[in-house]
């Protein structure tokens, strides 16, 4: 996959070039929005990281110029403004997912991939399987083994998500935002007992856990090593 | 005090534009009864001359020029203001008081006024005067002339004229040391003012504005301004206290980030407690993170910077979210969410926002809730939304130790936390980030005693059904899990 990371701060550029190329990325770095431009409309990126306060050319009229131009590459936008009202502008403006600063490294790395697949036949997918465990997004029906699974309505999103993101890291925030439509963070643990209600639900009594806790990142849905 | 910074303040400049007003009204005055006056007095001069005049006439008709001399005569003779002039076809005198025939009246000009002296008679001095009459023909070619002296008249005018100057001039000379004397005594209640707040503006904020006491508009105003400095006292002890409590907690975490790191360091690299403290320090920095991203957030909303995410959305559908997403923590803490929600409840509001606003009293709940014993029916959480009149009520209610109700405004305050010795979790910021949504949203948020435990009531502005339809989203756009059709 290649990242082009649009952001004028060298540091945090650097920062996430080699967060990239540790899980085996390619990332590029433009330092304002007018190079940043032109290195997008080159194109062959995969996904790009876009801050919104650029010099040059600001980061959101970036996006717009890109989407104006059909470029439909997935776009993640990074911000020190935060909260409420600029993530709805990001992502009116044509942005795909949003992060404020400061921001863990692992939540970004766990974004880009996830905005990655967005375009991969599996978001089309009417059935998701991981190993043995088998989701049909049609008829609502989990199965491990054969053996049907009963789940709540939210824990059939919850585990759609996890497949969906299969082999990736999945961030709490993530959950929260794309499970629940929640774009905070409560303070409680809240996340964490789902998922291990979940978890219950579909590795108690099988010997090959699937759902995988990643420490200081979250979760990740996987059948194999590890 | 300046003599020109007198002359140049306002209360003496409209003292002065007072004084000029009156000054020609009372002109005007005196200057309409003046012109009456002489109207008057000089038609009653004009009636009696003619009356005069037509008399003699008479006399001259029936008794001829010896009858007509006679009445001249006995007239001039009287001590009165009558003048009379009667001469022959040679213009010889023949009777009358007046010393010549006066050169003003003539054929040409029949009537008039003239200036004459009279001739001396035991009856009166001569004396030299204004007069004003007729030129009338005598049979034979004599003249006569019927005239009254006006000069009583014209003193009369001139004194009232004279008299209006005086006046006025005194009027002047009152208004402008009036208007001195009045502005002196504003200017200087202005100056102690100006004083007053110089003094507060150089860095004296305990100091205020002085005022005498007599509740007139400048006292008024004073008390106004002192009221307005109060406030603003109360308000920078208000942000000196957050930011004392801010640089505390925050210096504490970091406190506690720097000697994890630092241990770290001493830990074998690539051992399993090198590992272990660096992600305890990531945690801390995370948490620190927390808290500075809840302060700007609080920031931003006191701003009132989000008016324009709002959007109408039932409250009803946010809470039966959280709770569906709190229900398996309360579970396994063995406890029991009670929710009692009516039918949907609209209010315009960000439902990110209000999401958060109610979570974050979840979380409360339920860390209070933990604390009421092992077992037994205290150990729940009730969750009621209500639609009562203009307003929605939201309320979460825990059974647990509750606040104390002088503790409860202050625990609405950034960085409170009530019970020091507790090393609770979370970031101090929980109930004013609540409040602070509240407010934004233009509601408000109520401590009460749920007997026992706390019991925290948002108040929010309610949408009511007819009012959805005016006011309403532009279809296409989210309402709650609906989507709004055409």
């Amino acid at each position: 996959m290649r990242v082009l990371v649009i952001e004028d701060d060298s540091e945090i550029a650097h920062f996430v070039q080699r967060g990239l190329k540790e899980i085996g990325h390619g990332a590029e770095i433009a330092s304002d929005g007018v190079s940043g431009l032109e290195t997008a409309r080159d194109g062959g990126f995969d996904v790009l990281v876009v801050d919104r306060m650029l010099p040059g050319r600001d980061g959101l009229s970036v996006i717009q110029a890109l989407r104006a131009e059909g470029n439909r590459t997935p776009v993640l936008i990074l911000s020190a403004l935060g909260e409420v009202d600029d993530r709805v502008k990001g992502l009116k403006a044509g942005g795909d997912d949003y992060l404020t600063k400061p921001f863990a490294l692992s939540e970004l790395l766990a974004r880009i991939e996830a905005l990655a697949r967005r375009v991969s036949p599996e978001e089309t997918a009417t059935r998701y399987m991981v190993g043995d465990l088998v989701l049909d997004r049609l008829t609502h029906k989990v199965t491990r083994g054969g053996d049907a699974i009963i789940l709540q309505p939210r824990e059939f999103r919850l585990l759609e998500y996890l497949m969906r993101n299969a082999g990736q890291v999945v961030t709490r925030t993530m959950l929260l935002e794309h499970v629940w439509d929640y774009h905070f963070d409560p303070q409680t643990n809240v996340i964490d007992v789902h998922i291990s209600r979940l978890r219950s639900k579909i590795d108690k009594g099988f010997d090959k856990p699937l759902l995988h806790t990643v420490r200081g990142a979250g979760y990740t849905i996987r059948h194999g090593s590890g | 005090m300046a003599a020109a910074k007198l002359l140049r303040s306002s209360v003496f400049r409209l003292t002065w534009v007072a004084t000029l007003v009156l000054g020609l009204a009372a002109a005007t005055a005196v200057a309409l009864i003046g012109w009456h006056a002489n109207r008057g007095l000089t038609l009653a001069t004009q009636t009696a001359i003619e009356r005069d005049a037509a008399d003699l006439r008479r006399a001259l008709e029936t008794g001829g020029m010896e009858a007509l001399t006679g009445a001249v005569q006995s007239r001039a003779g009287l001590s009165s203001s009558g003048l009379y002039w009667l001469s022959d076809r040679h213009g010889h005198p023949v009777a009358g008081n007046l010393e010549k025939h006066p050169a003003e009246l003539n054929s040409g000009r029949r009537t008039g006024t003239f200036t004459y002296r009279t001739t001396t008679t035991q009856a009166r001095e001569a004396r030299d005067g204004i007069g004003a009459g007729v030129l009338v023909d005598v049979e034979g070619g004599g003249t006569l002339v019927v005239a009254r002296d006006v000069e009583g008249q014209r003193a009369l005018l001139s004194v009232m004229y004279r008299d209006l100057a005086l006046g006025l001039g005194g009027l002047a000379f009152l208004g402008v040391i009036g208007g001195l004397l009045l502005a002196r005594h504003i200017l200087g209640r202005i100056e102690a003012m100006s004083a007053a707040s110089e003094a507060i503006m150089a860095g004296n904020f305990a100091g205020r504005i002085p005022r005498i006491g007599s509740g007139d508009e400048l006292d008024r105003l004073a008390d106004h301004l002192n009221e307005m400095l109060d406030r603003i006292e109360r308000l920078m002890a208000g942000l000196r206290e957050v930011s004392d409590n801010i640089a505390h907690d925050l210096k504490t975490p970091l406190n506690r980030l720097r000697n994890r790191a630092e241990q770290a360091l001493g830990d074998q690299r690539g051992s399993s407690a090198w590992r272990e403290g660096l992600e305890r320090t990531i945690e801390e920095a995370d948490e620190l993170i927390k808290t500075f991203n809840a302060l700007l957030l609080i920031a931003r909303l006191e701003a009132g910077a989000v008016e324009d995410s709002l959007a109408i959305v039932d409250v009803v559908e946010i809470v039966r979210g959280l709770v569906e997403l709190y229900e398996p923590v309360a579970e396994d803490a063995g406890l029991r969410i009670v929710t009692n929600v009516a039918v949907p409840v609209h209010v315009r509001a960000n439902r990110q926002l209000i999401g958060q606003a109610v979570a974050n009293l979840m979380d409360n709940a339920i860390k209070y809730a933990k604390q009421t014993g092992p077992v037994g029916p205290e150990r729940m959480v009730t969750l009621d939304v209500t639609a009562s009149h203009d307003w929605a009520l939201i309320s979460v209610g825990d059974r647990g130790p509750g606040i104390r109700e002088a503790d409860r405004k202050r625990a609405l305050q950034r960085f409170v936390r009530l019970d020091p010795s507790r090393t609770s979790s979370g970031t101090g910021l929980g109930l004013s980030l609540v409040a602070a949504v509240v407010h934004m949203h233009r509601g408000s948020i109520r401590l009460e005693d749920n007997a026992p435990g706390l019991r925290v009531v948002l108040v929010l502005p309610l949408v009511k059904p007819q009012a959805t339809v005016e006011t309403g989203p532009v279809p296409g756009t989210r309402v709650g899990d609906r989507k709004v059709e055409a």
